[in-house]
C-alpha cells in the first residue's frame, strides 16, 4: 500500500514537474514574442528621434541606427524657419483647440438632453443622429455638398462637420444616464431651467467622460487628413499631416526648400549642419508626433472607461 | 395651464438641441441627395442642372464595359484580399491579450501596453513617414542588411508591389492590435477570479486555464467584433492604402474606398464614381442588417 501510494505521489510530482516544464517554455516564448512587439512598435519612433538631431550626412546615409551621433539642434530652426510649415502648424493647433472644443461641448449637451423624457420627440431625434454612425453617402456626394456649402478652401469645413458625433454622444448619455436623477430634479425644484441644470449640475460630474471625448476629439482633428486633400487647395490652409504628407511624395519640393536654405545662410555650412531630405523630413515627423507623445501618458488611463462604456452600448 | 406649459417647455428644449440636428441633416443626410449625381452625366464646371440626365447607364456600364468591369474585378479582388486578411486573423488581439494576462510582472506588462497602443493614435501620414524612414533605399533596414553584406543593392520594400496585401496587413496590425487588445483586457479582468483559481486547485495547467476558461468568456467579445468587421467587409477606408500607393504598387493596393477617391478626383469621373459607392453602400448596409441578425439569432442581442 505504501509503496503503491508513494510510486501514486511520483508520478502526479512527476506530471506536475512537466506541466512546469511547459509552462515556463510558453512563458519565455510569450515574454521574447512580447518583447518584440514592443520593440518594433517603439524603435520607429526612437530611430527618426535620434535622426532628427544627428549629424545630417551620416543620417542622409543611414549611419545612425542606435544611439545619436554627432548631437546638434539645428534640424528644430531650420524647420521652424520653413515658411509653409508654421503656417501649417498653427492650422493644425487650431482645428485641434476650436474642433476639440465644439465637438466636447456638444457631446455634453446633447448627451444631456437626449437623456431627458421632457424634450419633444426625444426619441426620434436621438435615433436620428445615431443612424448617422451606420450610413455614409460616400466621399464623392460628401465633397460636392462641401462645395455647395462654400466649405471649400475653408477654415470652417475642418470643424463643422464633425462637431456632431455620434459616437461621443452616446458614451456622455450613458454617463449622464449613471448619474443620479435626483440632483437634476432637486435644482429644478429650486427653479433651475434646462440649460442651468445642464452647465451648472450636469457638466462638473460629467467631466471625467468628457475628458475621454476630448481626447479622442483632439486626436481625431491633429490626424485628419483626408478631409485637406479633398477640399483644401491654398497652401494658407494646409494641415501639418499635409505638409508632411508632401515632403514625403514629393522630393522637389523638399529640394526647393533646401537650396532656398542654402542661399539664405552661408553656403559655407558644414555638411554635417546642412539641411538634407532626410533631416527635413525625420524633423517633421519629429514635430507632427510629438504633441500625440506629450498627451499619451495623460489620456491613457481614460482609455479602458472610454471603451468599455462604447462597448456597452456601441 | 400645466399641460400647455409642459408642452412649452418640451418644444423649448427640442428648440436648443435644433441647431445640432440642423448639422447633422446637413452634413450626414443632405449629402444622400448627391446620389442623383449617379444618374447624370456631371462633368464639373458645368451644373448638374445643365448636365445630360443618362438614367442607369452609370450601373450597367460597370457590367458593359469591359475595361470597367476589369478594374472593378482587380479593386473588388484587393478589397476583398485585405478584409478577408484581416478576418483571417481577427483572432490575434485576442490572443495578443490573453498572453499579455499571463505576464505575471507589472511593470514589464503595462510597458508592453503603452509601447503597444501608441501607433493607434498616429496618422497614416505618420505611419507613412515612419514605413519610410524605416524601409527606403537609405533607412535602417537597408542600412542594416547591407553592411551585414545581407543585400548588394538596397530592396525596394515600397516601390513594389510583392506581397503588398500582407505588407498592408502588416502595417494595419502594427497600428491596430495593441488598441484592438485592450477592450479583451478588460474583459478578461471582469472573469470572476473563483472559476481560475477553483480550476488551478483541481490541477488545471496554465494551459487549461486559457484554453477552458479565458478563451470561452472572451468569445463573445470577439463575436461582436467579428460580425462588425463583417459588416464594413467592403469599407477599408482610403487613407492608409491612399498614403502607401505608388506608381509600382497601385493596380494591388487600390481598394473601393481609395478608386471611388481615385477615379472621382483623380480623372474626374464623379458620376460613374458615385455610382460605384452608391452601390457600395447598399451592400453595406445589408451586411450590417444580416450580421445584426446573425448576432440577434446566436447571442440574443444585436450590435446596432
Amino acid at each position: 500500500m505504501a509503496a503503491k501510494n508513494k510510486t501514486k505521489l511520483n508520478r502526479s510530482q512527476g506530471v506536475h514537474y512537466k506541466m512546469g516544464m511547459s509552462e515556463r517554455l510558453m512563458m519565455v516564448v510569450t515574454y521574447f514574442v512580447y518583447i518584440l512587439f514592443a520593440f518594433v512598435c517603439f524603435y520607429p519612433f526612437y530611430y527618426i528621434l535620434i535622426n532628427s538631431i544627428s549629424n545630417n550626412d551620416l543620417s542622409a546615409r543611414g549611419k545612425v541606427l542606435i544611439v545619436p551621433l554627432g548631437v546638434h539642434f539645428k534640424n528644430f530652426v531650420a524647420v521652424a524657419k520653413i515658411q509653409g510649415l508654421s503656417q501649417a502648424f498653427l492650422v493644425s493647433v487650431g482645428r485641434t483647440v476650436v474642433g476639440a472644443g465644439l465637438t466636447v461641448i456638444t457631446a455634453g449637451f446633447l448627451g444631456f438632453m437626449f437623456t431627458r423624457d421632457t424634450m419633444w420627440g426625444r426619441k426620434f431625434w436621438y435615433r436620428f443622429v445615431v443612424a448617422t454612425m451606420y450610413f455614409n453617402a460616400g466621399i464623392i456626394p460628401w465633397f460636392l455638398t462641401m462645395s455647395n456649402l462654400g466649405l471649400k478652401n475653408n477654415f470652417w469645413g475642418y470643424i463643422f462637420p464633425l462637431v456632431v458625433q455620434p459616437f461621443n454622444i452616446i458614451l456622455c448619455k450613458t454617463f449622464v444616464e449613471s448619474t443620479p436623477k435626483a440632483l437634476q430634479e432637486a435644482a429644478e425644484i429650486d427653479g433651475a431651467g434646462t440649460l442651468t441644470v445642464f452647465f451648472r449640475v450636469i457638466l462638473p460630474i460629467i467631466k471625467p467622460i468628457l475628458a475621454t471625448v476630448a481626447i479622442f476629439a483632439a486626436v481625431g482633428q491633429w490626424n485628419a487628413f483626408q478631409d485637406t486633400l479633398l477640399l483644401v487647395t491654398t497652401p494658407k490652409l494646409y494641415t501639418l499631416q499635409f505638409v508632411l504628407y508632401q515632403y514625403l511624395t514629393q522630393a522637389n519640393s523638399l529640394k526647393a526648400i533646401i537650396n532656398s536654405q542654402m542661399s539664405t545662410e552661408s553656403i559655407a555650412a558644414s555638411l554635417a549642419h546642412s539641411q538634407t531630405q532626410t533631416s527635413i523630413r525625420m524633423t517633421v515627423t519629429i514635430v507632427v508626433v510629438f504633441p500625440i507623445i506629450c498627451v499619451y501618458p495623460f489620456f491613457q488611463r481614460y482609455f479602458t472607461s472610454g471603451i468599455m462604456i462604447g462597448a456597452v452600448k456601441g | 395651464m400645466l399641460k400647455n406649459k409642459k408642452k412649452a417647455r418640451a418644444y423649448k428644449e427640442f428648440l436648443l438641441v435644433l441647431p445640432f440636428i440642423l448639422l447633422v441633416a446637413i452634413f450626414s443626410y443632405y449629402p444622400l441627395y448627391g446620389w442623383i449625381y449617379a444618374f447624370f452625366d456631371y462633368k464639373p464646371p458645368k451644373p448638374l442642372s445643365q448636365s445630360a440626365f443618362v438614367g442607369f447607364k452609370w450601373f450597367t456600364n460597370i457590367v458593359s464595359n469591359k475595361i470597367k468591369t476589369q478594374e472593378i474585378l482587380r479593386v473588388l479582388k484587393n478589397t476583398f484580399a485585405m478584409s478577408g486578411l484581416s478576418l483571417l486573423f481577427s483572432w490575434f488581439p485576442m490572443m495578443f491579450a490573453v498572453f499579455l494576462n499571463e505576464i505575471k510582472c507589472v511593470p514589464f506588462k503595462k510597458f508592453v501596453q503603452t509601447v503597444t497602443t501608441l501607433p493607434n493614435f498616429i496618422s497614416w501620414v505618420l505611419v507613412y513617414s515612419i514605413a519610410y524612414s524605416i524601409f527606403s533605399s537609405t533607412g535602417a533596414v537597408n542600412s542594416v542588411l547591407q553592411s551585414m553584406g545581407l543585400a548588394d543593392k538596397p530592396i525596394m520594400f515600397l516601390q513594389s508591389s510583392e506581397h503588398i496585401w500582407f505588407k498592408m496587413w502588416l502595417w494595419l496590425t502594427w497600428k491596430n492590435a495593441g488598441w484592438a487588445a485592450i477592450m479583451y483586457l478588460a474583459a478578461i479582468s471582469g472573469i470572476d477570479e473563483q472559476l481560475t483559481e477553483a480550476a488551478r486547485v483541481d490541477g488545471a495547467s496554465r494551459w487549461q486555464v486559457i484554453w477552458h476558461i479565458t478563451v470561452p468568456s472572451l468569445l463573445p467579445t470577439y463575436f461582436v467584433l467579428l460580425m462588425i468587421s463583417l459588416a464594413n467587409f467592403l469599407s477599408n477606408g482610403m487613407e492608409q492604402y491612399y498614403v502607401f500607393s505608388n506608381s509600382f504598387n497601385k493596380s494591388s493596393i487600390e481598394v473601393l474606398d481609395l478608386y471611388v477617391y481615385n477615379m472621382a478626383i483623380g480623372a474626374g469621373g464623379y458620376s460613374i464614381s458615385t455610382a460605384v459607392s452608391m452601390l457600395k453602400s447598399v451592400v453595406s448596409v445589408i451586411l450590417l442588417f444580416t450580421t445584426n441578425t446573425i448576432s440577434k439569432a446566436v447571442r440574443g442581442e444585436g450590435f446596432i
